[in-house]
């Protein structure tokens, strides 16, 4: 089922793609089953009340995977599904970072750096308000080397805000190439432990690990979680799967095809 | 004449506007569990009893954009934070996260930022804040105020917490006298301190507001009949009192504790320019360089011309 709602997404974003205006193609890709898992199978949500005061909190902090989060809430049925043909268009509610007046959108992000400490306050008003309500917060790999992530991650450690997730999109590139050849993460489980986190290590494309991962929180009580996410940028499309070229793409309508011949392939593999 | 010196006040009319606020505060995060206080470890309220509010007192330590962010979240989910920390910090460290997180959204955080302008004193440029009503003023949504005593502190705290969308509220660092003002501070309406029929002096803050009233004392003697006006509010800016200012009187005066280039000055002939009418605006405020001199905060206003005797000098130089 996970894998049916996966290839939907990416039929979604490919199409999205095939607009003009081209699209985050690669690192929208790259967090399909993370999306797909979390709207599926870990928040509680209801379409219906996208603004419910009990409802788990999603940030999307690497903001420029907008297009993959915009076709999951469509998949997940925030919106009907057409109204993403708008994407590109003038005026259409589908900007290239999340635009909060779609429905499911909770903050316009983009500029990195910016969902974790506005998660840490998610999560300290979940816990003025007695509630159990989660608040999980998705994170590009090059992201992290914006300072105020860091900034927020000691804020929740230090304040123990065990309801508090963060899903790092590990993709392992940023425009320029490599993370680890610009500004280098590892070793990054120790440093999120450093910083009173507990980690978990998942293949970001396996839905069962990530669900797995993503249940059961708080896995350690008094310490936030970070789920380190193994993806592929451009994670569908062999021909471009793990290249940093496929960071922003437009599709002409010969490249649509093969792009969308590959994603529905890709459920037959 | 003069309706506010600083002889007239009574040494315990005499607070700092920083204290005043946070006893304010404190009052109302104890009584209503909207309002959250984030600390930004500023010191101000190491001393304070939360009472019942305790829980809603989190000092997070010496890191601002997180502290912008977190109170965003904070709002979103239905409360009210006040953020505390000095203002060339909240302005300038933190813009990104008070653009996006706080004004982009239209979220009720309030933006208390204390050692504002120059009070920072001996502290130096890099405590000094002269540019915050400037970028502040800038940004869509924002409500840009500017008490210029403690009891005008008070209503203003506590008017801005009932407010609906940002609002950044710039404090002093040490005390300063209350203004024997006739008519209570109201957000959005400039404060008339003294009626005058030749020039109008427009001021924001404690200092600014005094050298201002002093200034028109000095005025009368020469002749010159000159009104004073206390803008408490940068944004949303009184268009109206400005107008008056412009078509009843020959020129107007502004006086503040900021850079010249985007402050109240700033505001005031983007008003004037766009009237149309023929009206001088010369403003008094920190020339184009980091403050001059060296020293407490009397003496930075002074070195940087911040005074009755430059604003009386500019009035008597309009034409007449």
């Amino acid at each position: 089922m996970s894998d049916d709602h996966a290839r939907r997404a990416r039929e979604r974003i490919v199409r999205m793609c095939a607009n003009p205006e081209g699209g985050h193609l690669g690192g929208s890709m790259s967090l399909v089953e993370i999306l797909v898992t979390l709207y599926h199978d870990v928040l509680r949500i209801d379409p219906r009340l996208p603004r419910d005061p009990d409802r788990d909190i999603l940030l999307l902090s690497k903001g420029h995977g907008a297009i993959g989060l915009y076709a999951v809430l469509a998949g997940r049925g925030f919106f009907p599904e057409e109204r993403l043909a708008t994407y590109g268009a003038p005026d259409s509610v589908f900007t290239a970072h999340p635009n909060p007046a779609v429905p499911g959108v909770e903050m316009p992000t983009g500029s990195l750096g910016h969902g974790l400490p506005l998660g840490v306050g998610f999560a300290l008003a979940a816990r003025l308000d007695g509630s159990d309500r989660r608040c999980f917060v998705v994170l590009g790999d090059g992201e992290l080397q914006e300072g105020s992530v860091w900034e927020a991650a000691m804020a929740a450690g230090a304040q123990k805000l065990d309801r508090l997730v963060a899903i790092v999109d590990r993709n392992g590139l940023q425009i320029s190439g490599d993370t680890e050849e610009t500004v280098a993460l590892e070793p990054l489980a120790d440093r999120w432990r450093s910083f009173g986190w507990t980690v978990r290590e998942v293949d970001g494309h396996d839905t069962d690990q990530v669900r797995t991962a993503l249940t059961d929180v708080p896995h350690t009580p008094g310490r936030p979680t970070v789920v380190l996410a193994r993806t592929v940028k451009g994670k569908g499309l062999p021909y471009i799967e793990g290249q940093a070229r496929s960071h922003y793409v437009r599709l002409t309508e010969r490249g649509h095809r093969r792009a969308h011949a590959a994603v529905t392939r890709g459920r037959r593999a | 004449m003069s309706v506010v010196t600083a002889e007239r006040t009574a040494p315990e009319q005499t607070r700092a506007a920083r204290e005043v606020y946070r006893d304010v505060l404190v009052k109302l995060v104890a009584e209503d569990d909207r309002y959250v206080c984030l600390d930004s470890d500023t010191g101000l309220f190491t001393a304070a009893s939360w009472g019942g509010g305790a829980r809603r007192y989190l000092n997070l330590g010496i890191a601002e954009q997180n502290l912008m962010g977190v109170a965003a979240g904070l709002a979103r989910s239905g409360r009210i934070p006040f953020v505390n920390t000095m203002a060339t910090f909240a302005a300038t460290r933190a813009l990104e996260a008070v653009k996006l997180d706080i004004a982009y959204n239209d979220l009720p955080v309030r933006i208390v930022a204390t050692h504002g302008g120059l009070s920072a004193g001996h502290l130096g440029s890099t405590h000094h804040a002269l540019e915050d009503l400037a970028l502040m003023r800038l940004l869509p949504h924002m409500t840009v105020l500017v008490p210029a005593d403690g009891p005008a502190t008070e209503s203003m705290v506590r008017a801005a917490a009932e407010l609906p969308g940002p609002v950044y509220l710039r404090l002093g660092r040490g005390a300063t006298p209350d203004l024997d003002a006739r008519e209570p501070v109201r957000i959005g309406v400039a404060q008339p301190l003294r009626r005058g029929a030749d020039v109008t002096l427009i001021a924001t803050g404690p200092h600014p507001v005094l050298a201002a009233a002093e200034a028109a004392d000095e005025l009368a003697g020469d002749g010159i009949d000159a009104a004073v006006l206390n803008m408490h509010t940068v944004k949303p800016l009184d268009r109206e009192a400005i107008v008056t200012a412009a078509t009843r009187t020959r020129g107007i005066v502004t006086v503040e504790e900021h850079w010249a280039a985007g402050g109240l000055g700033s505001a005031v002939a983007e008003v004037v320019a766009e009237l149309g009418v023929a009206c001088p605006v010369r403003r008094v405020a920190v020339a184009d360089r980091f403050a001059a001199g060296t020293g407490g905060h009397r003496h930075l206003l002074a070195r940087n011309g911040i005074s009755a005797a430059a604003v009386a000098v500019q009035a008597r130089r309009l034409p007449a």
